[in-house]
């Protein structure tokens, strides 16, 4: 009755290449797809303090197969850097520390290449940036002078390059994100479980038939067929039961579910050898979470109302594809079909009978969504394999830096944001201790950032008084919060000195999102991340 | 406080950085426990074992080095793969085959001049209590839990509440994709692996008779290939999992038997991933993880900051999948668990069982993971795995059911199980409906 569609060649001779071998464990989480995007990315490190947490992020990256790096370090390696920097050693000592470290975290995987600045042609920051090809992000560390920060941020707005703030001292570390615009993910990689979509309140026609087959006689199944109904041809049934017995209205409120939950486990036989029927059993359990009215996401709802402010990203696939599932859910309130139909207990025939009724019916919601799409000017150039997974992943879609963009959302400059956050947090650290909340991670952020262009020669400017000094003008009031007090105290402790352990955590956690940004899978932070490494905690906070 | 005085080690230039952290005291310094003049000599002093040479591993060696401790410990019987190499780092191309603890050990010494670091290609299980006793503090990045139960549950046996050495600090991380966790547990004062075994529930297995005649997805084509084909075949006389040619045996019964049932999906990857059990791992995750338990290390060995473990918080999740987030609790210390408490745990079982059918259960209760559990219960010989003998003895009693060998509501039955040689796990039996 349905089709069956063997859609893999025959890879039996297919074994995995050198390459696959090395990156096995890695394909598992990001596939060919995120492979090849890290492979074509373009990185700059700009290099500087005690310059440890940049050196860990890059090994993290240069190991899973970066495609190219390149490293802008004024310093010249010192004694202390051998105590806390991994890929410097004795050879190193007096020599340019970004030709010490490119070699050896080359070292690491023969597959990346890497290039140092500044080198005999390219003297400056400002001329590397002139020269290069496009980077496709940067990551640059605290203390870092003014005006080179000026020129990556001018490079970040032109280029539409996004920018990684990294600081760490001591036991205290924070990374910011820059993302230049709304960043739409479309493979956000959810957890398995959240991700079942059934549609047992929107059946369609094939669905139907296929459960009413299945059941036009369901007391007069024998044991092993009753047994090995699939539970969403049980629940069509009794839905349909329920349907003939409350005027035509599915099951809406919590106790109607729970109601139609006894009726499936009270229709379970009992009197078989098992004494009970784990298809039945299932079903019960699937009631609450799979009897749904289907919603619009909030992170999907934030894409269908993005205002665009920049007509050459509004023509871009993800934006096409966007509107056209858009105008699907107009039309047929409920979103593409995703199709997955996940393993229940039912004999195999008639799983994959019912597995390809879901497929096909993905396949026609996405062959939909790309008539629609392809019909706007520009669609003509869709990938489809683009629409398919946009239709695959639609109720988990998300817009990070989501009101960056907003035409009418009202500009706020950076330092009121801050001020408003340190309100935000310091209101809610009132409360903390009766809630069992943690205390918020704020005043690290806002003590290491009083230091973040203060370099290791001037260490007055690092005692805890000019720390508190500097955070008064930037958030009047916070200089007399004693978490702040005692933030800028260890902060002071640190005198810009990193702990390596603190460089290597940030150093993953940058790698992570760095990768995540770059392969446009999971879910990258917004946009500010502190690491507490006294409390042994992060927190994300929106700045 | 900044201006307090800072206590160089016996290279200042090198360790300026860690000196002004672990030499003096900052804001949250607990100046009862705390004195910085000894600290740099006392870390330079101390033992350290680092158990894994694999992902964590590498990277719990690099921090240790660069934190201070100079004597350092490795054990790890495994040897290098080609998979390592996206996030071992102290691995090459040319080391493929070798001895991970050997190679390792060999490049951070190398590296990080004044560092002793003494590998140990073998099994955790091959040291005794008097070599685990010389170490002040033990560190793990192991893929297994079975290890990590040893460990703990050597570790808490080995304290002696007269001996304040006898108590070895045991930091632990683990992880799995963008995912991970570390924790630290005092033997016996705080929560324990054991204690903590439920966070790690086994994933269920698929039912024999799924595999056998009612396969639905590509997993199931793989496991049947695995558990029943392989059987009956013998294409070779033991599976090596590391062997392309008896996994791509195994792929291609698996395909087979897709083919037959139409089952799309099953690949070379996905047979390797099932069979093998793989779990994918980067550097950037490890890297997080085994900072987050060497940090822990300088704090303990230092004093110089509140560390986890005691009193409050002593475990902490990790995700990286969505945004960053991190979870850090108390977990608490049962007192029936199994190694470090004193009570017998609760065990439900359906007294018409048979004896096999519980011997059976044990693998999959998330409370208890024990493979080849021996039953006894006060003086009695249930079923003992071994030796030989005593099996043949026992094993009728398999075919038993519980009541009919005389067990009761309320009693206490001892499991013992080959890889927890010391362990006896108490159990109280507690009868479902009757
Ligand atoms: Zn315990």
């Amino acid at each position: 009755m349905t089709e069956i569609i063997m859609s893999q060649t025959p890879p039996i001779l297919h074994r995995p290449s050198e390459k696959e071998r090395k990156y096995d464990r890695q394909l598992r989480l990001w596939a060919a797809s995120g492979q090849a995007a890290l492979e074509s990315a373009n990185i700059l490190l700009v290099n500087s303090g005690a310059g440890t947490v940049g050196a860990e992020t890059l090994k993290n990256l240069v190991l899973p197969g970066i495609g190219r790096f390149a490293i802008y370090d004024e310093t010249q390696v010192s004694e202390a850097d051998l105590g806390v920097n991994f890929f410097l050693d004795e050879a190193s000592l007096g020599k340019s520390r970004s030709k010490s470290l490119t070699e050896l975290i080359l070292e690491l995987n023969p597959d990346v290449q890497g290039t140092w600045y500044p080198n005999e042609e390219l003297k400056t920051l400002d001329s590397l940036l002139a020269a290069s090809p496009v980077f496709t992000i940067i990551l640059y560390t605290h203390p870092i002078s003014p005006e080179q920060l000026a020129s990556l941020e001018a490079y970040g707005q032109k280029h539409k390059t996004p920018l990684v703030a990294i600081h760490s001292a001591g036991f205290y570390s924070y990374f910011q994100v820059n993302l230049r615009g709304a960043f739409p993910i479309v493979d956000t990689h959810p957890d398995e479980t959240a991700t079942t979509d059934l549609r047992l309140l929107g059946p369609w026609p094939e669905l139907v038939s296929f459960a009413d087959e299945l059941t036009k006689d369901i007391d007069g199944l024998d044991n092993f067929e009753h047994g090995h109904l699939p539970y969403v041809v049980i629940l069509l049934h009794y839905l349909k039961e329920w349907k003939v017995a409350h005027d035509g209205k599915y099951p809406a409120t919590f106790k109607e579910k729970t109601e139609l939950r006894k009726i499936v486990q009270a229709a379970a036989r009992t009197n078989n050898p098992e004494g009970g029927e784990e298809n039945f059993e299932e079903a019960a359990a699937a009631v609450v979470k799979t009897v749904v009215v289907p919603s619009l996401p909030s992170g999907l709802k934030e894409v269908f109302e993005y205002e665009h402010t920049d007509p050459v990203e509004q023509r871009s696939g993800f934006w096409l594809i966007a509107d056209a599932v858009k105008q699907f859910y107009e039309k047929h309130q409920c979103l593409p079909l995703p199709g997955k139909l996940p393993d229940m207990k039912a004999e195999s025939k008639v799983y994959i009978q019912l597995q390809s009724i879901y497929k096909a019916k993905a396949r026609k919601d996405a062959a939909e969504v790309l008539q629609i799409a392809q019909a706007a000017p520009g669609g003509d150039l869709i990938d489809p394999a683009e629409v398919d997974l946009f239709c695959k992943n639609a109720a988990f879609v998300k817009l990070i830096n989501a009101t960056s963009g907003a035409a009418t959302a009202v500009k706020i400059s950076k330092a009121d944001r801050l001020k408003s956050a340190a309100d935000r947090e310091f209101a809610a650290d009132e409360t903390a201790a009766l809630s069992l909340s943690p205390f918020s991670l704020l005043p690290i952020y806002l003590a290491l950032q009083a230091t973040a262009h203060v370099g290791e020669s001037s260490a007055s400017s690092f005692d805890a008084d000019s720390i508190l000094a500097s955070i008064a003008a930037q958030v009047p009031g916070a200089e007399k919060q004693e978490r702040v007090i005692q933030a800028a105290q260890e902060v002071a402790r640190a005198q810009g000195g990193e702990l390596h352990n603190v460089a290597a955590l940030m150093g993953g956690i940058v790698a992570q999102e760095t990768i995540k940004i770059v392969t446009k899978q999971y879910i990258p932070a917004d946009n500010t991340c502190v690491y507490d490494g006294i409390g042994g905690r992060v927190q994300v906070l929106r700045l | 406080m900044a201006t307090t005085e800072v206590f160089p080690a016996s290279e200042p230039a090198r360790w300026l950085y860690l000196d002004r952290i672990r030499t003096r005291p900052g804001p949250f310094t607990d100046p009862e426990i705390f004195s910085g003049q000894a600290v740099a000599e006392a870390m330079e002093a101390m033992k350290v074992l680092v158990i894994g040479a694999g992902g964590l591993g590498c990277e719990l060696l690099k921090n240790l080095a660069l934190s201070g401790f100079k004597d350092i410990h490795v054990i790890d019987m495994d040897t290098i793969d080609i998979s390592n190499l996206n996030r071992q780092f102290l691995f090459r191309q040319a080391d493929v085959g070798h001895s991970k603890a050997e190679v390792a050990a060999r490049f951070v010494e190398k590296r990080v001049k004044g560092v002793k670091i003494t590998p140990h290609n073998c099994r955790i299980q091959d040291f005794d209590e008097d070599f685990y006793m010389q170490f002040q503090l033990v560190v793990c990045g192991l893929d297994s839990i079975e290890a990590r139960r040893w460990i703990n549950a050597t570790l808490v046996n080995m304290v002696d509440e007269e001996v304040p050495d006898s108590y070895k600090p045991l930091i632990d991380g683990g992880t799995e994709g963008f995912k991970g966790q570390a924790r630290v547990i005092f033997p016996t004062v705080t929560s324990c692996i054991e204690c903590q075994l439920d966070m790690h529930a086994p994933r269920a297995a698929v039912p024999l008779c799924t595999l056998a005649s009612i396969p639905r997805q590509p997993e199931h084509c793989i496991e049947w290939a695995h558990v029943i084909a392989w059987d009956q075949d013998k294409p070779f006389p033991e599976l090596d999992k590391d062997d392309p040619e008896h996994i791509t045996w195994l792929f291609q019964r698996a395909l087979e038997r897709a083919k037959e049932f139409n089952i799309p999906g099953v690949t070379y990857s996905l047979t390797q991933g099932v069979v093998k059990n793989i779990i994918p791992a980067i550097a950037a995750t490890n890297s997080v993880i085994a900072a987050a338990c060497c940090n822990e290390a300088v704090k303990i060995a230092s004093n110089c900051a509140p560390f986890l473990g005691l009193p409050e918080e002593n475990y902490m999740m990790y995700s990286g999948n969505d945004s960053v987030y991190t979870y850090t609790f108390k977990h608490e210390k049962k007192d029936d668990c199994p190694v470090c408490g004193q009570l017998a745990r609760d065990l439900t079982v359906d007294p018409s069982w048979t004896l096999g059918e519980l011997v059976e259960s044990f693998a999959a209760r998330p409370e208890a993971q024990l493979k080849k559990p021996s039953l006894r219960a006060e003086g009695k010989t249930l079923y003992m795995q071994s030796p030989a003998s005593l099996e043949e003895k026992t094993r009728p009693n398999l075919d038993k059911k519980l009541v009919d060998l005389g067990l009761e509501e309320g009693q206490e039955i001892g499991v013992t199980d080959p890889a927890f040689a010391t362990v006896v796990f108490k159990f109280k039996l507690k009868f479902t409906k009757q």
